[in-house]
């Protein structure tokens, strides 16, 4: 399988990367270059095999249901490029 | 005395411990010695106030002849481990300037055992790379020089590229993605690193720069507060110049964390009494699907010493099969994408790091991502993106996850015909230079990972030791793989390989 330029550019949405119409071509080539490496795959017998889930057998543990940590809100924001009030600022998303 | 910085980190804490010199006066000596290396690249923060301010604290316990097994050993952590109050950026432009409110459990396990902290180390940025090129901060040096070259043209070279503001093409890499770490260690601007592994990113530079690196089981360090790049492959180690110095690190490293569910529940063993353990009677698989298309002949020939040191110190060695080993890269460029893809779609522009700004929050997060990540990370993001893609999925992912399935039943069958550990090349050549692979095609930089990655699949411990010099005398590692949580027998066969090879040399300080 290989992607062409409309394939390049849809993924670019979904993955929420701008990408210009001059990354297209090189970012095509270097993208078809990685999927007929994997493409080597296809000649692998799977039947019947399992997918991986776990690579170690363990059961998950699961923690108690109790609050452990919080009221923290200017460390969490801290880092933030802009905020206010303990609130993470953004442009307006609905009208 | 030895200068400080010429000792191992054993050496350096038994040092402490006899009171032969100070905590202090070892932070100072590598201090200075970082300050000196600076065109090497393999800081790229350095952190010289919490060095001396901890090496204080460790000098106040030594006295009354208190404090941890690292007390006052100085240390690089690789920039991937968030450290409180201390910038983190994974070496991306994303990450700007991230202070993380929090310190990562493997680095605040050092710290409680008392080692001290001389920075950060440069990295390929979010640990995807094999030769620390993708850094945002630029190629890290590796403080080997190509053939031929001599110290008064490194300096010299080094110093032109530096001053006009130019990859420095030419020298060596120092491997990657935890490359950094492998050059503070190998130029002696630290006895021990931090690192992580998720595809070979410290076996393979450990290897290819003339130092020892573990790899631990998955599950047996705490991933928490390690920035994410594949949870499913990733794991912290150590870089030490002996198997005993990895030993030492992953004394402190290791152990179960309520915050990490992957991380295993069990009791860590003392690493270190370990080295020294009779090789007699250990059986040594040696896997014929090593031995791949194009494998160099002096690679060929240190692997055969190898196998030869093991056999003299009284082990068994037997060929094995390990028939998947060829599908290990595809699947992990499948697999690792994928997790990537996921795990960075966190870097918005939103909580932390750098935003540009867009007309409405979609073009936000897209100016942000497109000017915040490297080439080789927005590669990675779409190719895994599109591996989970409606339509792909089964495909792609679902079938990379079944051939790592087979991956790992192939080495629980040679575990389960008696073998205690596996013996294989680390690299498939030397170091190479800066700017000479991947330029156009980056499949022709994935393939160095050759012979690490598989372990990482399969969720293996993996021990790199230095074995021989190459016909061009860089430094060439072999590589133990073991059974799960079974470190132990890597830190006893390794030290035996170390014993039989004896020491590489290191290179000397053209840099200075």
């Amino acid at each position: 399988m290989s992607v062409d330029a409309a394939t390049v550019k849809r993924i670019a949405r979904l993955a929420r990367i701008a990408v210009t119409e001059e990354d297209v071509p090189h970012l095509q080539g270097e993208l078809n270059a990685i999927l007929d490496f994997v493409a080597q795959l296809d000649e692998v017998d799977v039947d019947g095999i399992e997918p991986m889930t776990s690579v170690t057998p363990m059961v998950m543990k699961k923690r108690q249901d109790v609050v452990t940590d919080g009221n923290i809100a200017e460390k969490i924001v801290a880092n933030a490029p802009a905020s206010e009030d303990n609130y993470f600022l953004v442009p307006k998303v609905v009208d | 005395m030895s200068h400080i910085t010429d000792l191992t980190l054993a050496e350096i804490r038994d040092g402490l411990k006899a009171k032969t010199f100070t905590a202090t006066e070892a932070a100072k000596a590598y201090l200075d010695a970082m300050e000196k290396a600076r065109g090497l690249n393999a800081y790229v923060l350095e952190t010289p106030e919490q060095a001396l301010a901890m090496a204080a604290r460790a000098d106040d316990r030594l006295a009354k002849g208190e404090g941890g097994p690292l007390e006052g050993v100085p240390l690089g952590v690789k920039d991937l481990f968030a450290t409180e109050g201390v910038r983190t950026t994974a070496c991306s432009r994303i990450l700007d300037n991230f202070v993380p409110p929090y310190e990562s459990t493997v680095t605040s396990q050092l710290w409680r055992d008392g080692a001290v902290m001389l920075g950060k180390t440069n990295n390929d940025e979010f640990a995807m790379g094999s030769s620390n090129e993708t850094s945002a901060f630029g190629a890290a040096v590796s403080p080997w020089l190509p053939p031929g070259w001599s110290a008064e043209e490194g300096k010299r070279k080094l110093v032109e590229a530096r001053a006009a503001g130019k990859a420095p093409n030419g020298f060596l890499v120092p491997g990657g993605s935890s490359g950094g770490s492998a050059a503070a260690v190998a130029a002696r601007l630290c006895p021990g690193a931090a690192g992580t592994d998720t595809g070979g990113s410290i076996r393979q530079p450990a290897a290819i720069t003339g130092i020892t690196g573990i790899k631990p089981t998955y599950g047996r360090c705490s991933r928490w507060g390690i920035i994410a790049y594949a949870s499913s492959l990733d794991q912290a180690g150590a870089f030490g110049h002996t198997v005993r110095d990895c030993a030492i690190m992953l004394n402190s490293m290791a152990g179960h964390d309520p915050k990490d569910t992957t991380s295993m529940d069990i009791a860590v063993p003392d690493y270190e009494a370990a080295i020294g353990g009779s090789v007699k009677g250990k059986v040594i698989g040696i896997p014929k699907e090593y031995r791949v298309e194009g494998l160099s002949a002096e690679i060929d020939a240190l692997w055969q010493k190898g196998i030869d040191w093991l056999r003299d110190a009284g082990a068994e060695i037997r060929e094995i099969s390990l028939p998947h080993t060829k599908y290990a890269l595809p699947a992990y460029y499948i697999v690792a994408p994928a997790e990537c893809s996921s795990n960075l779609a966190r870097y918005d522009g939103v909580r932390y790091g750098e935003r540009v700004a867009g007309r409405e929050i979609t073009e936000l997060y897209e100016n942000t991502r497109a000017a915040g990540f490297g080439a080789e990370v927005k590669r990675r993001i779409l190719i895994g993106t599109y591996v989970l893609s409606a339509g792909y999925y089964d495909a792609y992912y679902v079938r990379a996850q079944k051939i790592r399935t087979l991956i790992k039943r192939d080495f629980e069958q040679a575990y389960a015909s008696g073998v205690d550990a596996i013996l294989t090349p680390a690299t498939p050549s030397p170091a190479f230079g800066i700017g000479e692979k991947g330029g156009t095609d980056p499949v022709e930089m994935y393939l160095y990972d050759v012979f690490t990655v598989t372990v990482n699949l399969a969720g293996l411990p993996g021990l790199s030791v230095p074995a021989g010099l190459s016909s061009g005398g860089l430094p060439l590692g072999l590589q133990l793989i073991g059974r799960p949580f079974d470190e132990e027998t890597l830190f006893t066969l390794g030290h035996a390989v170390e014993q039989a090879a004896g020491s590489l040399g290191r290179p000397e300080r053209w840099w200075a």
